[in-house]
């Protein structure tokens, strides 16, 4: 059979963001899979050279617009580590409420775009009018909608009264009814099923060798979160990582939205256990040295490296994103698969191009 | 760092990656450092159960580093990002880009380097 290489992307109606992948096909079955990145690299990373590491929390929040919060939270932790700066129990309290509000509007656009991937238009819409009330609650805590910009070296900058957090509770509920009406169909229905259930496997042991990330490794059964480390406030909250062990595109969404729930009880547990006090602290001098700090992006682990010379630009930022990580177990899903399911399969790894092209 | 980090030469990084690998430890990623006009830091990081540990390689710009692709198939990737931002060479790359994953084939310097050395400089260095 003669081999066809099919180019897929970098403009295509799946992708939300510019990736192209090389598919070599036998007929309608993908044998090998070269990616090409690179369409919209921005150098984020050499930002350091002019901006301070206080403007450099700016720069990493447009790393990427869906996790944005999660970013800066990552930046500022490994900064206050170097610096020796202890945080108000408070403010790794915010921080965890704002950070779980983000991922359940990430999983909820993601689900959207999964839908969409495969066909299911009414399914895309219902999903994104939900994560409108996320967006109303972004807006009305943070000022902004998107770029939540509420984490700063030593704390986080804004506050939530007694009457904000009544009125965010609220909207959650709300979530949380109008995703368990969503929960039949998302799991259970025999077309999500059809077009995901087998597509992509990914093996527990190749999901560990491939360095897969998030929910793309726990959707391989995997148990690993970076939350199990106990980052801001999340020792202190019950938590235990969502897992299934099929390893294919119905286990990734599976895992996406049972992390859903879980998410919305994690602000529940976090407002309830609120402490008072401050929410931040003023920071004094300059970093020095090197950190490796890790946090749970709603996309998984993302990984930032700062090195610190004592002045007030960093040696050097180095940002390895999720989705990063899960291009090369994506190359190892593909293959075997019919050229039809290559855009479910892709979606899948909930890809984010804004954060690989940093 | 508070993890442990250990350093490591050209010549022992394939086989102390192999050995990370038998332990069972899955491959983070790579970060590279320029250190002055003539070195770079690659740090290996590396996860198991949570647990980070680090291997630190610093090399001369100009000579190629053995890649590490063939032991952790992942590493490819971040590997030609470090050929196309740092310049630095990695020998046996399962997938070489040849410095085109981000940059276009005419661009030869190195855009995350202060101090680059040359295409023509390196080739002496071999």
């Amino acid at each position: 059979m003669a081999r066809t290489i099919i180019p897929f992307g970098p403009q295509h109606p799946v992708f939300p963001e510019p990736l192209h992948l090389k598919l070599v096909l036998e007929d309608e079955i993908v044998k090998e899979v070269v990616p090409a990145l690179g369409f919209v690299h921005r150098g984020l990373e050499r930002l350091v050279e002019i901006r301070d590491f206080h403007q450099m929390i700016q720069i990493c929040e447009r790393v990427c617009g869906i996790c944005s919060t999660v970013h800066a939270q990552c930046y500022c932790q490994g900064i206050e580590e170097l610096m020796g700066v202890e945080v108000p129990d408070r403010a790794k309290f915010l921080r965890v409420i704002w950070g779980e509000i983000s991922r359940i509007q990430s999983h909820l656009l993601w689900l959207g775009l999964f839908a969409d991937a495969f066909g299911f238009e009414s399914l895309f819409m219902q999903c994104w009018r939900i994560r409108e009330r996320i967006m109303d609650i972004n807006e009305a805590t943070g000022g902004n909608r998107v770029i939540v910009s509420v984490n700063v070296i030593g704390g986080v900058r804004r506050d939530l009264d007694p009457d904000m957090t009544r009125w965010t509770l609220t909207q959650l509920d709300l979530v949380e009814k109008e995703v368990r009406q969503l929960e039949k169909v998302l799991l259970d229905d025999y077309t999500v099923r059809k077009r995901t259930v087998g597509k992509g496997v990914l093996t527990r042991d190749q999901a560990l060798e491939l360095g897969a990330a998030g929910p793309t490794l726990r959707g391989s059964g995997v148990a690993q979160d970076m939350r199990q480390l106990g980052y801001a406030a999340y020792g202190e909250l019950s938590y235990e990582p969502v897992t299934a062990g099929d390893g294919d595109a119905y286990s990734r969404n599976r895992v996406r939205f049972l992390e859903t729930y879980q998410a919305v009880e994690l602000v529940r547990e976090a407002i309830s256990k609120l402490p008072s006090g401050e929410i931040n602290v003023k920071v004094k001098g300059k970093p020095e040295g090197e950190v490796v700090t890790r946090v749970e992006q709603p996309r998984g682990e993302v990984m930032y490296y700062i090195k610190g010379n004592g002045s007030k630009n960093l040696d050097r930022l180095r940002i390895r994103t999720p989705t990063f990580a899960n291009i090369p177990p994506l190359l190892s899903m593909l293959p075997g698969m019919e050229l039809a399911d290559v855009p479910v399969i892709t979606l899948s790894i909930d890809p984010c191009i804004s954060c690989t092209e940093r | 760092m508070k993890e442990k980090v250990i350093s490591v030469t050209p010549e022992t990084v394939v086989s102390q990656t192999l050995d990370m690998k038998k332990k069972g430890y899955r491959l983070v990623t790579l970060s590279c450092v320029e250190l002055d006009a003539d070195t770079l830091d690659i740090l290996y990081h590396f996860d198991k159960d949570l647990d980070l540990m680090h291997l630190r390689l610093t090399a001369p710009k100009n000579k190629a580093v053995p890649s590490i692709s063939s032991v952790y198939f992942a590493s490819f990737l971040v590997e030609n990002e470090i050929q196309d931002q740092f310049g630095i060479r990695f020998e046996g790359l399962v997938l070489d880009y040849d410095r085109t994953l981000y940059l276009e084939e005419e661009v030869r310097d190195a855009p995350c380097c202060r101090i680059a050395v040359s295409e023509e400089e390196k080739n002496k260095g071999e």
